[in-house]
């Protein structure tokens, strides 16, 4: 029983927002580029290029804001490639996302190689610090768990409520949705659908960015190859699961964040237990999740727009 | 057209036309990379020479010297079988990211049966071969069920199935069959009985090279056949052109879903035990070298032709073990081989790019590239 009571205590599940918190991103920026018609399996490898920007511009300007601001360009700069490959180019979009991510798996250990290693390496400038909140810290228990957290993981959390609002309460919401389900007819009525599924996979790049500006500036201090391991797809799980809503993939990505936070405190719990058998589960739990859930996609997600 | 025409154009249009985008996906592949080598180099110059003595090292290092040649030889077999079985899939309008997986749980379970049950020579190795195969079909049965009959996206299932394969691979070596005495974790060595042949080769004192190479190009010719030639191919292709229509025609798309992974499977655990088998001949912790990544590009550069696949995995044995070459000769890192295959799977799948900077002019109706499922989430 004190294992069990030992998994929900305020600092487990603070640890379990804190690392569903690149998942949360990465279906976010996932949500964009979706909800316009646009699949994107290319997220983790967004997401490992911006880890590595964040980490490069920190050490080499010694500022974490910069840092952030390589994130987000670097992000959005392989999903505009993506976004190339995928709307102008007509390829298909799985394949396309295979590109970026195989890409951004080769170009970051290049340079992590030509750029990030020792006699070279200026070293890294730490991380961000944990912030609470005023007030709502002090709440017992939820508190310390939503209100004491890194500035991109509070960010996270206001960007659930506003990306609700931006897709399902403002215009450019409901042309997002439209080019998404049928662009013939958004077409019909004026909405340029290219322009709009451009923009909206360059805006989910930049949460993609964001999410591995969380790996190398607030979650550890320097970057390491392939560092992502997977979250970029259990993002795109958790999308799938919360049926391309905000608050669904929240929810979904603060599931697997107990796991991983569960998976972390059983490690240390039961350390005649083999490590793997833990590590195993996000894995297994995503392979689950995709089975369980029944998605409704974006109907047009996928297939290609030929303006007549 | 007149008709006396006909046979030459044909040779042409069957043979030769087929071509020119892999060939031109490649060359401008070299030249990107090119381009990106001299950016991050200290300065261009630096970074010119670097390209020349680097390619030149991959041509000198991997192709030209008989030890060089063997390696390529090496790499290329469990390429050959990955890409087919990535290329069997798409076929059936299914993407399998999961060949790395297969290719991990064919190794494992392969590498069991060869440590532990003790059989005469041959046969020993034919059990050995046996389980690694079960091992992938078993990888692929899962993501094939679970596509077929719950519609949950192969894509996602392939690489979570990836990351468990390498966890409890690991995890099964330093446990259970981790061998005690060296240093580096491993698992216990394969009987001797349960070992690959190695081949010798001119000109090369302990050759590398084994079976698995031959077993591989026959494994091609057998899955072009499968695939072409036989009503159960057909059923497959069918299915991937047109699953709808596949129904009319009495075709059952989800049993050709489960099918089909399952010989993907089948395949890549066969390379993953093959590649114990033949060479190391232990299973170490870290065993996955991207092997069913880089399948994908090679397999599109067949155009999933398993045929052309024995060429393509060639290229990129090539590529693999030049790698080594363009750290050793030019100080440039082995990451440049991802970044390749990444531009050579992003320019064969997107014909059109090449197209358009080669200024090709091609009728609409031929303008198609390669056969791959348009993707939906869901069923």
């Amino acid at each position: 029983m004190d294992v069990i009571a030992l998994l929900f205590t305020a600092g487990t599940l603070q640890l379990a927002v804190a690392t569903a918190t690149p998942i949360a991103l990465g279906a976010f920026g996932g949500l964009f580029s979706e909800r316009s018609g646009v699949v994107n399996i290319a997220i983790e490898g967004m997401m490992l290029t911006a880890a590595m920007s964040a980490s490069f511009v920190s050490a080499y300007t010694g500022s974490l804001y910069l840092g952030i601001l390589a994130a987000l360009i670097s992000g959005a700069l392989m999903a505009a490639l993506h976004a190339l490959l995928s709307i102008r180019f007509n390829m298909d979009q799985i394949i396309s996302g295979t590109v970026i991510n195989f890409l951004a798996a080769g170009l970051t250990g290049h340079l992590y190689q030509t750029y990030l290693v020792p006699p070279q390496w200026p070293g890294s400038v730490g991380t961000f610090q944990t912030i609470s909140i005023p007030l709502l810290s002090d709440i017992p228990y939820i508190g310390q768990i939503f209100f004491q957290q890194g500035p991109i993981v509070l960010t996270m959390l206001a960007l659930a409520f506003i990306i609700h609002y931006v897709i399902f309460k403002t215009p450019w919401g409901l042309r997002t949705r439209a080019v998404g389900e049928h662009p013939e007819a958004a077409d019909t009525v004026g909405i340029n659908v290219y322009l709009m599924r451009y923009t909206n996979v360059i805006i989910g790049g930049t949460l993609a960015g964001l999410a591995g500006a969380w790996l190398t500036l607030e979650w550890i201090d320097n970057f390491t190859i392939n560092m992502t391991t997977g979250r970029g797809f259990i993002a795109l799980a958790a999308l799938i699961f919360g049926s391309w809503t905000p608050f669904g993939a929240l929810g979904a990505a603060l599931l697997f964040g107990l796991a991983n936070a569960m998976q972390i405190r059983l490690q240390i719990s039961f350390p005649e237990v083999p490590a793997e058998l833990f590590q195993m589960l996000p894995y297994v739990l995503t392979i689950i999740i995709a089975a369980l859930a029944r998605p409704v996609p974006p109907a047009a997600v996928g297939q290609p727009y030929e303006k007549e | 057209m007149n008709e006396s025409q006909a046979p030459k154009s044909s040779f042409r249009e069957r043979f030769l036309r087929p071509l020119v985008v892999p060939v031109l996906a490649i060359l401008t592949s070299l030249i990107v990379v090119a381009i990106i080598i001299i950016i991050t180099a200290e300065n261009p110059l630096i970074g010119l020479e670097k390209v020349g003595t680097g390619y030149w090292g991959i041509i000198d290092g991997a192709l030209l010297s008989p030890r060089g040649l063997v390696n390529t030889l090496v790499a290329t077999a469990p390429l050959i079988l990955t890409g087919i079985a990535v290329a069997i899939p798409f076929h059936a309008g299914l993407f399998n990211i999961g060949a790395e997986g297969q290719f991990m749980i064919g190794a494992l379970l392969g590498t069991v049966v060869g440590i532990y049950i003790d059989l005469p020579p041959v046969i020993h190795i034919i059990v050995t071969i046996l389980a690694g195969i079960t091992g992938g079909v078993i990888w692929g049965l899962i993501p094939g069920v679970l596509r077929a009959w719950l519609g949950s996206h192969e894509v996602i299932n392939t690489i979570m199935l990836n990351f468990i394969a390498i966890a409890l691979t690991n995890m099964i070596i330093r446990n259970y069959i981790k061998d005690p005495n060296p240093s580096t974790v491993q698992s216990l060595p394969l009987l001797e009985t349960a070992q690959l042949a190695r081949i010798p080769f001119p000109g090369v004192a302990s050759s590398r090279l084994h079976l698995g190479f031959f077993i591989a190009v026959l494994v091609a010719i057998a899955a072009w056949y499968f695939l072409y030639k036989t009503t159960w191919g057909f059923s497959l292709r069918t299915t991937g052109l047109n699953p709808d229509a596949a129904k009319y025609a009495g075709i059952r798309p989800k049993w050709q879903y489960v099918l089909s992974f399952m010989i993907a499977g089948g395949i890549a655990g066969l390379a993953g035990i093959m590649e114990v088998q033949g060479l190391p001949r232990v299973l170490p912790v870290g065993f996955n070298a991207g092997y069913g990544f880089t399948a994908i590009a090679v397999s599109l550069l067949a155009l999933n032709n398993p045929l052309a696949v024995i060429p393509a995995a060639l290229i990129f044995g090539l590529l693999t073990v030049g790698g080594d070459y363009l750290q050793i000769r030019a100080g440039l890192s082995v990451h440049i081989v991802s970044i390749f295959r990444a531009l050579i799977l992003l320019f064969v799948a997107a014909p059109e790019i090449v197209r358009y900077i080669y200024r090709i002019k091609v009728k609409p109706e031929e303008a198609e590239g390669v056969p791959i499922p348009r993707t939906r989430w869901g069923s």
